[in-house]
């Protein structure tokens, strides 16, 4: 070999390909404070718009007064459903088949509906201004409660009146949305009445939030000289965006360009459109200037894209010895007062039939009803792919309520019921095809690290050292092992608004050797511009460091979905990787031309091609990107660049093994978590410093979701926990160091075989930290409470088991 | 109820400007000084996305009127580091991926700055403690608090080879 | 969240703001660190039309310790309490409850002044002045008059000060006595489920004096005479604390919040309790 020649590993290295913890790109502009986040964007003549919003929760609109607003220096316009309706803009089609008023189109149906959208030349004269308008409100009887809504006389949405069909199939009520059923009903209804041992609970997963820290905004500018509508904005799938703009406004698609600048984090609550996203366009169009709209804090908890807010009940059954034969779930699902939900099409309750979770149940049937209520709409994933927290909450709370039925450890209890290694792929009972999975090997090992017989053996002389008086701490030993589904997904099955759930990548070549790749997705915190580079350094030689990523401008990148539900490395990454493998294919060629041999004489090696068994004959990817653009290679074009758009054959399943160790003051209910230890598998690693980054984030929403944070309503559907005061986003104080650790199970069907798993924290978490403060009370008698559990609620628990003395 | 003038320095620039006095410490700085680094997370003084130092306090800039903080000495992140010259804490923040959306990191850097001005050489604990008026949705903390002790031993290590 | 438009005075002296407070009446409020008041006056819940910023007034500032007796500039901010090294050693409860206190960013601007001043039942330090025995310094149009901690306290947001009149100094004697602040939140920068000070001396090995309020437990800070007296002559066993912590939560009127029912408090309150008595005396 040539001398000069790097050591493979060092050319590798060089790369800073798959498998490193490669530093962040990002970085650098974050860190000195040159992000450029959508309230940083500034452009010339810009207006500021800003709502007029409900303070009931149901009630008719009778008028509405502008005049003085108007008046108010300043004020450009105000809009009303009345200036929206020839437009026919007044109300809007959400993502879930339903539709939802843009501005309050007769009467409001959530505490915090928009009512009014005023446009001025600065934010506070806005704000001014939506004092002065005046709207007279006649109240109206409000429901929060789903069952209530489903018996009640009361017609929340007049609009749908006499329709007994949606979306989604046949309604039952006027405040019913729809039912979605999956699995052989009677079948499993007939295993589990016949079952040796069955165990029933119903659970409430709790309406929440994602709010991440920057809220939603847009700034629509519309340019009416050149007819171009330009839409930048906090949106997690921007050519959706274009494509529903274009739709509802009829401007060409052509003419309208959607730029999602850098997103200060998402977690579902951007991918959903909102009526700020639409009023600024439609008050850009009407000005003919620039429209900024910034919700804030309250307005963001009360207004866009609640997350959960299920009422489940289930049924699981065993044999004796603890062999699942049957589930049956069903759920009411509170939708709020429009179906926003962000779900694809076909799935009105998301991927909740992955409810079976990391188990062979043979038999399992599900059914969702989705009702109308006064509260927000939206029915987003947080954190998490479609409803899936909901399915692992469901079916990691059942476990653990089977096991006290069963009399039986937890841990055991899920080990002789996981799907073994040798039966994926798995068909599960409810219809999904699990890709790989070796839950046993991952199960074992965090048990093993966590020394869990040792912590039971503690946990008893704890329990002992309780009941003789001498402590009043409990010990909870949290168990959960979940299958996430993400990565959607297959366009035979999965779209959004019709459009199927493919992403998409376009690589250019440099004639200097570097690279630029656009991809559909957009980053939101998770480092797209730093591990997309590393898939694409690996498969083809070209530095990591050498390559720009860029996403979220949709008059340059192809057409994707976007970034949620854990897809952009499942599809995204899918179509980086397979952009790639056309990249090196026409390399091979001019390779092999360069070295004046057969193409299959040569083979890729890290960074290059070599002749085959002449190593030190070679073309690095720099000598070969040079060539395709400075000189006439027969037969081959010239330029190195090529697109793919990657329709995943499955969802990716990742899956993880968690274990949390709390200790609960019985007296006051507070907890404290005093370790926590997770292992994930993702399948193949692409960067461990940002995966454990995604773990450590995921794993504290989790915390909060599980400890106290919640959307609340009273009675008359006020909301209760509209700032941050109320509404829980734990400190660093109130956090715990994680452990990480991981077992590496390959995705067969993803080219690279990697999974996807910014979500399995706070999927795999949420289970984990509530079976926490369960199993300290187990002894004692509690099979469920339901979350969040915070102080109160604990307190709570404990007195109604006579702790309390 | 007319605007005022208002003199500020911020970072180690002089500044002279008219606000209405209700106008917040934040939005002067951002919309009147094109200062983006700090910004609005949840306005209600919780989430501390918006702090900046103010006459070597940390602030949260949100919760402060412009005619308040007339005559005051400000630095942001922006006044931290230079592009060719980050701060320490700019650095480990990069190197120990105490980020992720980047949102509450120039408030998170800028608080972190004075903690480490008043206490040198903190515990874990006393980071935690130090930082709880800076709420991250993406990290959860632990690099966050790993970034701010590895700064502290790099500024430590600086200090003692300087005597 | 944007405040509506007010017209602002820095007064350099405390003649200055009072001669705003007589022109403007209920239309001017004085602020401190403002970080009460400028959230109320973003959400438009408060309506200030002529905001008087006490941070020119130097000799609302300025911690004085002569012997035992302590005088705090109403504008000292809780992190000033915390880093004051005299005051830690004289009265050291102060920085134990300041600390618990909201955050550091909040810390450094929120005065004491403004805590006690204002009558938000969340508030630490009023309970934590009426412990002390605290005196409040009044300065009117009419002179200066000083009020008890324990009489300041009128109802929610409604104070002995009168509109016209400013909170500049507070004045306690410190006592050496075992101390503890104990409070139960939901997490940093939350209010109060229950909080309780404590000060505690031995006389002997009897308990000779005992002084024992609560925070957030009712719409006015509670300090408990009956609670003091259950402890006071008794050798501080779990009977007398028992007995005073009966008595203090005789004297509390909680209401039901996202924290919990009044149930719930009323139970925290007593373990608070219990616990900042069995600490305050571990210290004395």
């Amino acid at each position: 070999m040539n001398d000069m020649t790097p050591e493979r590993e060092d050319r590798v290295a060089n790369l800073k390909g798959m498998g490193c913890a490669r530093k962040r790109v990002e970085d650098a502009r974050f860190t000195q404070g040159k992000g450029n986040y959508i309230d940083d964007l500034k452009l010339p003549g810009m207006l500021h718009g800003d709502f007029v919003r409900s303070p009931y929760a149901h009630a008719r609109v009778l008028s509405i007064d502008t005049e003085a607003a108007l008046a108010l220096p300043g004020v450009i316009a105000v809009l009303t459903a009345k200036d929206l309706e020839p437009l026919n803009l007044h109300w809007m089609p959400t993502l879930a088949g339903d539709k939802q008023m843009v501005l309050a189109d007769g009467k409001v149906l959530f505490q915090g509906q928009e009512v009014a959208f005023v446009v001025a030349t600065d934010r506070y004269v806005a704000a001014d201004a939506v004092e002065l308008v005046e709207v007279e409100y006649e109240d109206l009887p409000v429901i929060v409660d789903p069952f209530e809504s489903l018996k009640s006389d009361i017609v929340l949405r007049e609009d749908l009146a006499g329709q007994t069909s949606g979306a989604h199939g046949p309604r039952k009520h006027h405040n019913h949305i729809f039912t979605w059923e999956v699995g052989d009903k009677d079948t499993t209804e007939a295993v589990i009445d016949d079952a040796e041992v069955v165990a029933e609970e119903s659970m409430y997963y709790h309406r929440t939030h994602p709010c991440p820290l920057e809220p939603c905004g847009a700034v629509a500018s519309m340019d009416k000289v050149n007819g171009k509508l330009t839409i930048h904005g906090t949106f997690q799938a921007p050519h959706v965006v274009r494509t529903v703009a274009s739709l509802l406004s009829g401007i060409e698609e052509h003419n309208i360009r959607v730029i999602s600048p850098d997103i200060g984090g998402g977690f579902g609550n951007k991918v959903g459109v909102y009526p700020g996203y639409v009023c600024s366009i439609v008050a850009s169009i009407v000005t003919g200037k620039p429209v900024k709209w910034i919700e804030d804090r309250m307005e963001n908890l009360m207004s866009t894209a609640f997350a959960r807010d299920y009422w489940m009940k289930g049924r699981i059954s065993a044999t004796k010895d603890g062999k699942i034969t049957g589930l049956h779930c069903h759920v009411t699902a509170d939708h709020g007062a429009f179906d926003a939900c962000a779900d694809p099409t076909k799935f009105p309750a998301g991927f909740m039939n992955i409810c079976t979770g990391s188990y062979d149940i043979p038999t399992a049937y599900l059914a969702v009803d989705g009702v109308y209520t006064n509260k927000a709409p939206g029915g987003v994933s947080y954190r998490c792919s479609f409803r899936v927290t909901e399915a692992v909450y469901f079916i990691e709370r059942m476990i653990e309520v089977l096991a006290i039925e069963l009399n039986m450890d937890a841990a055991e209890l899920r080990r002789i019921n996981f799907i073994r290694k040798d039966q994926f792929p798995y068909q599960s009972a409810l219809g999904w095809e699990y890709d790989s999975g070796d839950y046993h090997t991952a199960w074992d090992k965090a048990l093993k690290a966590v020394d869990y017989e040792g912590l039971r053996r503690e946990q008893a002389d704890r329990v002992a050292a309780f009941r003789r008086g001498e402590t009043r701490t409990l010990m909870g030993i949290g168990l959960s092992f979940f299958t996430e589904i993400v990565g959607a997904g297959p366009v035979k099955n999965c779209d959004i608004l019709g459009m199927g759930m493919f992403d998409s990548c376009e690589v250019r070549i440099h004639p200097t050797g570097s690279a630029i790749a656009r991809l559909g997705t957009i980053s939101q915190g998770q480092g797209h511009a730093t591990t997309f580079a590393q898939i694409l350094a690996t498969e083809i030689g070209i530095p990591a460091d050498s390559i720009t990523i860029e996403e979220g401008d949709t008059d340059t990148a192809p057409y994707g979905l976007g970034t949620y539900g854990s897809r952009s490395t499942p599809v995204a990454g899918a179509a980086t990787a397979m952009a790639g493998r056309k990249i090196r294919a026409k390399a091979q060629m001019i390779a092999a031309y360069l070295l004046e041999v057969h193409d299959d004489d040569v083979e890729f090696d890290v960074d290059r091609f070599v002749v085959k068994g002449a190593p030190e004959r070679f073309k690095t990817m720099a000598d070969i990107a040079y060539a395709a653009y400075n000189q006439a290679i027969p037969g081959v074009e010239p330029g190195l660049e090529a697109v793919s758009y990657y329709d995943p054959p499955n969802m990716t399943y990742p899956f993880g093994a968690y274990v949390c160790i709390m200790d609960i003051d019985v007296d006051t209910g507070v907890t404290d978590i005093r370790r926590f230890y997770a292992l994930d598998d993702c399948g193949t690693r692409i960067n461990p410093m940002v995966i454990e980054g995604q773990i450590h984030g995921g794993l504290t929403e989790a915390l909060a979701v599980v400890l106290g944070q919640e959307i609340a309503y009273d009675d008359m559907g006020n909301v209760k926990t509209g700032t941050l005061m109320d509404f829980f986003l734990p400190t660093a104080w109130e956090v715990p160091t994680y452990e990480t650790d991981h077992t590496v199970t390959p995705s067969p069907h993803h080219p690279i075989g990697a999974k996807g798993v910014g979500e399995s924290p706070h999927v795999g978490g949420v289970p984990c930290f509530s079976n926490a403060v369960h199993d300290a009370f187990r002894p004692f008698g509690l099979r469920h409470s339901n979350m969040p559990h915070d102080h109160w609620r604990i307190w709570k628990t404990a007195n109604g088991l006579g702790l309390h003395g | 109820m007319g605007k005022q003038i208002v003199k500020l320095t911020v970072n180690g620039e002089e500044h002279e400007l008219l606000a209405e006095p209700r106008e917040l410490l934040i939005h002067v700085l951002r919309e009147k000084l094109n200062i983006t680094g700090p910004h609005v997370g949840c306005e209600t003084s919780h989430c501390g996305a918006c702090t900046v130092d103010m006459n070597g306090r940390s602030v949260k800039s949100c919760t402060v009127f412009a005619a308040q903080a007339d005559g005051a000495e400000i630095t942001t992140v922006e006044g931290l580091g230079t592009p060719d010259n980050l701060h320490v804490l700019q650095e480990m923040f990069k190197e120990h991926h105490g980020l992720q959306c980047g949102f509450c990191t120039p408030g998170m850097i800028t608080r972190a700055h004075r903690l480490l001005q008043e206490n040198p050489n903190p515990t874990e604990e006393e980071v935690r403690f130090g930082m709880a008026g800076n709420i991250c949705r993406c990290t959860g903390y632990q690099n966050i608090v790993k970034s701010i002790l590895a700064a502290a031993a790099e500024l430590n290590a600086a200090r003692e080879a300087a005597q | 969240m944007i405040p509506s438009r007010f017209e602002y005075y820095r007064p350099d002296d405390i003649r200055g703001a009072l001669a705003v407070l007589n022109e403007h009446g209920d239309d001017a409020r004085v602020m401190a660190g403002g970080h009460s008041l400028i959230p109320m006056m973003k959400l438009r819940m408060a309506e200030v039309p002529h905001l008087i910023d006490l941070q020119g007034i130097a000799e609302l500032r300025g911690i004085a310790i002569d012997g035992a007796e302590i005088s705090i500039g109403a504008m000292t901010t809780q992190h000033d309490l915390i880093a004051h090294a005299g005051l830690a050693d004289a009265a050291p409860i102060l920085r134990e409850a300041a600390l618990q206190i909201a955050d550091p960013q909040v810390r450094y601007m929120g005065t004491v002044g403004g805590n006690v001043a204002n009558g938000d039942p969340g508030n630490d330090m009023p309970g934590l002045m009426q412990c002390l025995d605290a005196r409040f310094e009044l300065v009117g149009a009419d002179g200066t008059r000083e009020v008890a901690a324990r009489d300041f306290y009128e109802a929610a947001y409604m104070t002995a000060r009168d509109d016209e009149e400013l909170l500049t100094r507070i004045r306690f004697t410190a006592t050496g006595a075992g101390y503890a602040y104990e409070k139960q939140k939901r997490k940093i920068g939350d209010y109060a489920t229950a909080a309780c000070a404590a000060l505690i001396s031995r006389d002997g090995d009897r308990i000779g004096s005992a002084s024992v309020a609560m925070t957030n437990l009712s719409d006015v800070p509670v300090w408990s005479q009956a609670a003091g007296d259950a402890l006071v002559g008794s050798t501080g066993d779990a009977a007398a604390i028992k007995a005073a912590t009966d008595a203090a939560l005789a004297d509390i009127d909680p209401t039901g919040d996202n924290r919990g029912p009044v149930e719930f408090k009323k139970h925290v309150a007593g373990i608070i309790i219990s616990r900042a008595i069995a600490r305050a005396l571990s210290r004395a």
